[in-house]
């Protein structure tokens, strides 16, 4: 669906097309088909509850993650961001509500100050974003200097929400892809946010502020890293400054499984939220059941990356090519 | 004065080596002018190894927009491990160990090439993804490794002359060869070139994928030995040794004035950034602030210093 709407000069072969965008959610299938295969007893409400239990999390991070990428842009940042939000959530959100809100509001006003530095002084995002990555995490120290606090009660109770028939994190899930999908590929300003990283030229010469587009997108980050940081410490109720680093590397892989592109303002919230959930049953459940030592399991996902992008090679990229 | 500031100005790394001055003088005005000298030295001796790999991040990232080399810390997480396995403790296999750390190095460099050229993705990426699998090869390799450096490495990695770490003298030689490298020989020159306009430098007959696969390969290689000689200088080998050389390379670069947007590379400045960053952190560890601190001001000061340094000149 991201191809017709930015690309609308290439054309794929129709069966290429389709495969591509099947890709992720077969990706998907493919880990759940292994993890049926290996232990049939995970196969139910309780062992997807259990399997996708901090699905949520990475795939909130992992739309945040998107929103950077859509304008070009990469956010190393978001892991210790998630730590940091999660530390004010177990702490200030709890004790001093208002406080607390506050300085999460705050936090998105950073993101979007840093989007429109990144813009005006046409920097690195890399660099920033890693030096921000030391600010957030000093922060949290600061804040949570052991691991510790106690999460909102509200926050532990929308996170514990068993509805009938469907899991939780599975409803969650359609519903985080549907407001990314709805917000981002189907407004008009979400069409402008796109094309601020895939044609910045022409969308500042149509006259829209390519300015406002950063900065909104790097807002559109912070807010979801927000709800990615509550999110988690919903589910572990109790914080830690270091709680939230491996979400960097999440995210970033969960943006490109589910079929985003790092130029061109090209990337696909449902895909994204798939790209997580694949993450999240891979990076764990899978190996687990695969009998996988802990030490090999970041390698696992770098090696899931590498075979899903072979995999696109494989189907083919001609035209979409930069 | 307006003629000194533009001077100033255009040599932007001049900057990287005022910021460092200040970092020193703002540290030894705490300590009443007490330990300038020993702060200077042990600067000396750990910027050593953030020029190294910044010299590598440095021709990566000129290669332009988008080229960096995000498998660095895990690259010399393992050449540590790699290094103090081969060396087992013993002198006589110092040059073997060093070789061993190169050539991991070398590896991890080929890698990243192969995984950019053969998916045809970008670097950050593809490096990031090789880096989670370096990462849990090492973690799986080096688990409970205590060897510790065979005494005359590491003797030969803390020596000083006259209160200059012999390691810096030989790191400066490292820089005025890839100074030479980079300005004199074809590869430098084509490098740059590709930075420039990667179309214009093959129209113009530059072998751009093996100058591209060069340079990475190059990148690995220091990575390499910055881990052999990280584990020499820290007494041991360490899959987390490797970690703060992720933003150290990237900032050392970009505050010495190298061109993110690639095709401009500047050497001096590598070492101001450098001296810097260490600096930096010697001045925060005297005047004595909690970790939490430390880490939200080098974070400020880093956005910041970039802020001043980089970017603006962007032709948009």
């Amino acid at each position: 669906m991201a191809a017709s709407v930015t690309a609308p000069g290439h054309r794929l072969g129709d069966t290429r097309r389709l495969l591509r965008a099947l890709l992720p959610s077969l990706s998907l299938a493919l880990v759940i088909a292994a993890i049926a295969w290996l232990n049939p007893r995970a196969m139910s409400y309780f062992g997807f509850t259990l399997m996708l239990n901090l699905a949520i999390p990475i795939a909130l991070a992992t739309l945040a993650q998107m929103f950077v990428i859509a304008g070009n842009d990469l956010d190393l940042s978001i892991g210790t961001f998630v730590g940091f939000v999660c530390c004010v959530s177990a702490t200030w959100l709890r004790d001093t509500p208002w406080l607390g809100a506050l300085a999460l509001l705050g936090c998105i006003g950073v993101y979007a100050c840093l989007g429109a530095l990144v813009y005006l002084r046409n920097l690195p995002s890399i660099v920033v974003t890693l030096g921000m990555s030391f600010v957030w995490q000093g922060a949290a120290i600061l804040l949570l200097p052991k691991p510790g606090g106690k999460a909102p009660g509200w926050l532990q109770a929308i996170m514990g929400v068993k509805p009938p028939l469907v899991p939780f994190p599975v409803v969650a899930a359609a519903v985080i892809a549907a407001v990314g999908y709805f917000g981002l590929m189907r407004t008009s300003y979400g069409a402008i946010l796109r094309g601020a990283g895939g044609n910045p030229v022409a969308v500042r010469r149509a006259g829209w502020s390519l300015l406002k587009a950063k900065a909104t997108l790097f807002a559109l980050t912070g807010a979801f890293g927000v709800l990615s940081g509550m999110a988690l410490v919903g589910i572990t109720t109790s914080a830690d400054a270091n709680i939230g680093n491996g979400y960097t590397l999440l995210s970033i892989a969960g943006v490109i499984l589910g079929g985003g592109e790092f130029v061109g303002g090209r990337v696909s919230p449902v895909g994204a939220v798939i790209g997580a959930l694949t993450m999240a049953m891979a990076a764990s459940p899978l190996l687990t059941f695969l009998r996988i030592p802990p030490d090999w399991q970041v390698a696992a996902n770098g090696a899931i990356l590498v075979v899903v992008l072979a995999a696109r090679v494989l189907i083919g990229r001609k035209g979409s090519g930069q | 004065m307006k003629r000194g500031m533009m001077t100033l100005l255009a040599r932007p790394w001049l900057w990287s080596f005022v910021g460092a001055l200040i970092m020193w003088l703002a540290a030894i005005t705490f300590t009443g002018g007490y330990g300038g000298g020993g702060m200077l030295t042990a600067a000396l001796s750990l910027s050593v190894f953030t020029v190294i790999v910044g010299i590598g991040q440095m021709f990566v990232i000129t290669l332009g927009p988008g080229n960096v080399d995000l498998s660095l810390p895990a690259n010399i997480g393992l050449a540590s491990a790699v290094a103090m396995k081969v060396m087992d403790g013993s002198d006589s296999r110092v040059a073997l160990g060093l070789l061993a750390a190169l050539g991991c190095g070398l590896c991890v460099g080929v890698v990243n090439y192969l995984l950019i050229r053969a998916l045809r993705i970008p670097p950050i990426i593809a490096t990031l993804s090789a880096s989670f699998v370096i990462q849990s090869v090492d973690i799986s390799y080096g688990r409970g490794l205590q060897i510790k450096p065979p005494p005359g490495f590491a003797d030969f990695t803390n020596i000083q002359i006259f209160g200059v770490p012999l390691l810096a003298l030989l790191t400066l030689l490292l820089v005025a060869g890839a100074g030479i490298v980079l300005h004199r020989l074809v590869f430098g020159r084509s490098v740059s070139a590709i930075g420039q306009n990667i179309r214009a430098a093959y129209l113009a007959g530059v072998k751009v994928e093996p100058i591209r696969f060069a340079t990475y390969a190059l990148c690995g290689v220091l990575g390499g030995l910055d881990g052999a000689l990280l584990a020499g200088y820290f007494r041991g080998a360490n899959v987390d040794i490797g970690n703060e050389y992720l933003l150290a390379s990237i900032a050392v670069v970009v505050i010495g004035g190298t061109s993110v947007a690639g095709g401009k590379a500047n050497i001096p400045g590598v070492w101001g950034g450098a001296l810097f960053l260490v600096l930096l952190l010697t001045m925060l560890n005297t005047f004595g602030v909690s970790a939490g601190i430390r880490l939200l001001l080098t974070g400020l000061i880093i956005v910041a210093v970039i802020t001043a340094a980089g970017g603006a000149k962007a032709a948009r």
